[in-house]
């Protein structure tokens, strides 16, 4: 009873204040979308990504040409057969079939083992900053252990011995490269978990999950969203390399394995190595850029430096 | 005093970190499909069970797990790796054949990137809007967005195939028979080139961004502009009090890619045909030759493990607060 005329004595100046922004009031969605947009770079960046995404969904269907049906005389070089706007490979395989299936498996190798390696280095990122104490050195200890295997070896030695289907040649990416996100998360628990609110909910009586998972991590995503845009770039890098060394599922046609095929010829044929590798190029450089986009958008602190 | 029993203390951690390489290094072996005896058993061209319980007994291969791992553990510290049923030779005598020219890879490419990266980044911060910076910022962006192997084609077919410039492969000119050391100083000096460079080209991106950015921070402190007041040229201000300072976390992120830049290096050997570790390690997964494998990830690991150690006792010499805050 007592409470009530406190209640109303603080929402007063609230109404006053109101009139002017409560236009302004949006989304933090929509505030950060603004900022992104800002960035011209980064916004012609992600219209290319999402026609590279677009064509690796809907082009092998729209394109209908097998990519590993022997079409034409090999080596045909770009431009001079109209029905082969970029040539034959060495086998006389339709380059851009290749190259526009290749989309398809590298992409969703890229996200699948981008999110494996998010979801490894949150988990032990969050259980590191927040328990700390023996906890947070035993994860960190096991951490520096996974810096120190030169990462494609690791994967190419779990790819060889166990397979290289699909699923390992993802899980292979995703657990060697998760250790930036893991040091990441950490530093934001370790800010985060000092801070009043949380102090606030642990006092109502919020247990560990929820602290972590509801409070603590919503609000340590900005710097965890940056990276998991740029793990998924350096995930397709990381399949390039793999399927350029022929580590990869003989079934699909991906990138890296494009180039690889074609290395022997290469002297002969540039243009068979240097198309798929523009292709990589450009998904990589657009990826940066938006994530360098993302970085301004989510982090206007960082705006100044 | 200090100093040593950090440098100890490190050294301890290093090894405890080799003895989990090599735990690691046995449970996948011990996981993998097929083992020794199967190996042979194929080299043979296939053997009744009965034989192959004999070799499997013979290899100890039906003792526990732990047994197993203690003898493996024990085997690689008298530096016995097993043996390459696909090259017929002791694992150990094959890496350490390959080792030395991974090491002069490696080691040549981090320092141009260093160099190269810590020069640009410094340029780039005194006029951190100037058209050099924006060059540096475009080219680090390039450079990490191109695959390393598809760099490396691309200069084979610029600097061997249209500019002969360079060697098209390998580390040596095997025509030169009777040369001095000159002679093949210089012979190996060009093949190294286009895989230093390429191999280069990732990391000098990270560095300058990084020593960029720390070069504006340490040149807006005070005691710069200390040093700017006394009226010191601004080349002596910069190089011989900022970069002191702003150096350290560059050489920290250098640590740090130990590990990617050999990895990078199995990639880059195999455009070029390098013959270090990487052209081994291709060649023996096409050959399903586990031991070698297995080996090679032990040896390079060993490499980022003694880098690491390298890099820490650089740092420490380079900032004496680094050794003493922990």
């Amino acid at each position: 009873m007592t409470d009530k005329p406190t209640t109303t004595d603080q929402s007063a100046p609230v109404t006053e204040l109101l009139d002017e922004p409560i236009e302004k009031a949006r989304h933090p969605f929509m505030e950060a979308w603004d900022m992104f947009r800002r960035n011209q770079a980064a916004l012609v960046a992600l219209i290319i990504l999402v026609l590279i995404i677009i064509a690796a969904i809907i082009g092998p269907s729209l394109y209908g040409r097998d990519p590993f049906e022997m079409v034409w005389a090999p080596f045909t070089p770009p431009g001079q057969n109209p029905d082969f706007i970029l040539g034959t490979d060495y086998l006389g395989r339709d380059l851009l079939a290749m190259i526009i299936s290749g989309a398809r498996v590298s992409i969703i190798i890229g996200l699948a083992a981008a999110f494996v390696s998010v979801f490894i280095g949150v988990t032990i990122g969050a259980l590191a900053g927040y328990y700390r104490g023996w906890v947070e050195e035993a994860l960190m200890r096991f951490t520096e252990f996974f810096q120190v295997l030169p990462t494609l070896l690791f994967s190419m030695v779990i790819v060889a011995l166990f397979g290289a289907s699909l699923p390992m040649i993802t899980f292979a990416i995703g657990i060697v490269s998760w250790t930036a996100v893991a040091r990441i998360t950490r530093a934001e628990f370790l800010r985060i978990r000092e801070l009043e609110y949380v102090t606030a909910s642990r006092a109502s009586g919020a247990r560990d999950f929820k602290l972590i998972f509801g409070v603590i991590l919503p609000n340590a995503l900005p710097p965890i969203i940056v990276q998991s845009a740029l793990m998924v770039g350096s995930a397709i890098l990381f399949e390039a390399g793999l399927s350029f060394l022929g580590l990869t599922d003989p079934n699909v046609v991906s990138w890296g394995q494009i180039i690889g095929s074609n290395r022997t010829y290469f002297l002969d044929a540039s243009f068979t190595v240097t198309l798929p590798g523009v292709a990589i190029f450009v998904t990589i450089l657009c990826i940066s850029l938006v994530g360098d986009g993302l970085n301004d958008a989510l982090n206007p602190k960082l705006r100044s430096r | 005093m200090n100093f040593l029993r950090v440098t100890i203390t490190r050294m301890a951690y290093a090894a405890l970190l080799l003895v989990a390489v090599l735990i690691l290094n046995f449970t996948l072996m011990h996981l993998a499909p097929g083992d020794v005896a199967d190996t042979i058993a194929q080299s043979a061209g296939g053997i009744d069970a009965e034989a192959l319980e004999q070799i499997r007994r013979e290899y100890g291969l039906d003792q526990p797990f732990i047994v197993q791992l203690g003898g493996y553990i024990g085997r690689v510290l008298q530096f016995d790796l097993g043996y390459s049923f696909f090259y017929s030779r002791p694992v150990t005598d094959l890496i350490l054949d390959r080792l030395p020219a991974t090491l002069l890879l490696v080691i040549a490419a981090q320092i141009l990137a260093l160099t190269v990266g810590v020069v640009f980044g410094v340029i780039s911060a005194r006029k951190p809007n100037g058209i050099f910076s924006h060059f540096v910022t475009l080219a680090s962006l390039v450079g990490y967005s191109a695959p390393v192997f598809w760099t490396g084609l691309l200069m084979l077919v610029m600097f061997s195939l249209i500019l002969p410039w360079f060697p098209v492969a390998g580390m040596r000119d095997v025509t030169i028979e009777n040369g001095n050391i000159f002679i093949h100083t210089v012979d190996v000096a060009r093949h190294l080139v286009l895989p230093m460079v390429t191999l280069a080209s990732i990391f000098v991106a990270l560095y300058s961004r990084l020593s960029r950015a720390s070069m504006i921070e340490v040149l807006g402190s005070d005691y710069v502009r200390t040093a700017k007041a006394k009226g010191l040229k601004s080349n002596q201000v910069v190089y011989k009090h900022a970069l002191k300072n702003a150096i350290s976390p560059v050489i920290t992120l250098a640590g740090l890619q130990l590990s990617a830049i050999v990895s990078g290096a199995v990639l880059v050997e195999t455009v070029f045909s390098w013959p270090g570790l990487g052209t081994l390690a291709f060649q023996s997964i096409i050959a399903r030759d586990t031991p070698t494998i297995l080996g090679i990830l032990f040896f390079s690991s060993l490499v980022v493990i003694v880098g690491n150690q390298v890099t820490d006792l650089v740092l420490r010499l380079v900032d004496p607060r680094v050794g003493s805050k922990k």
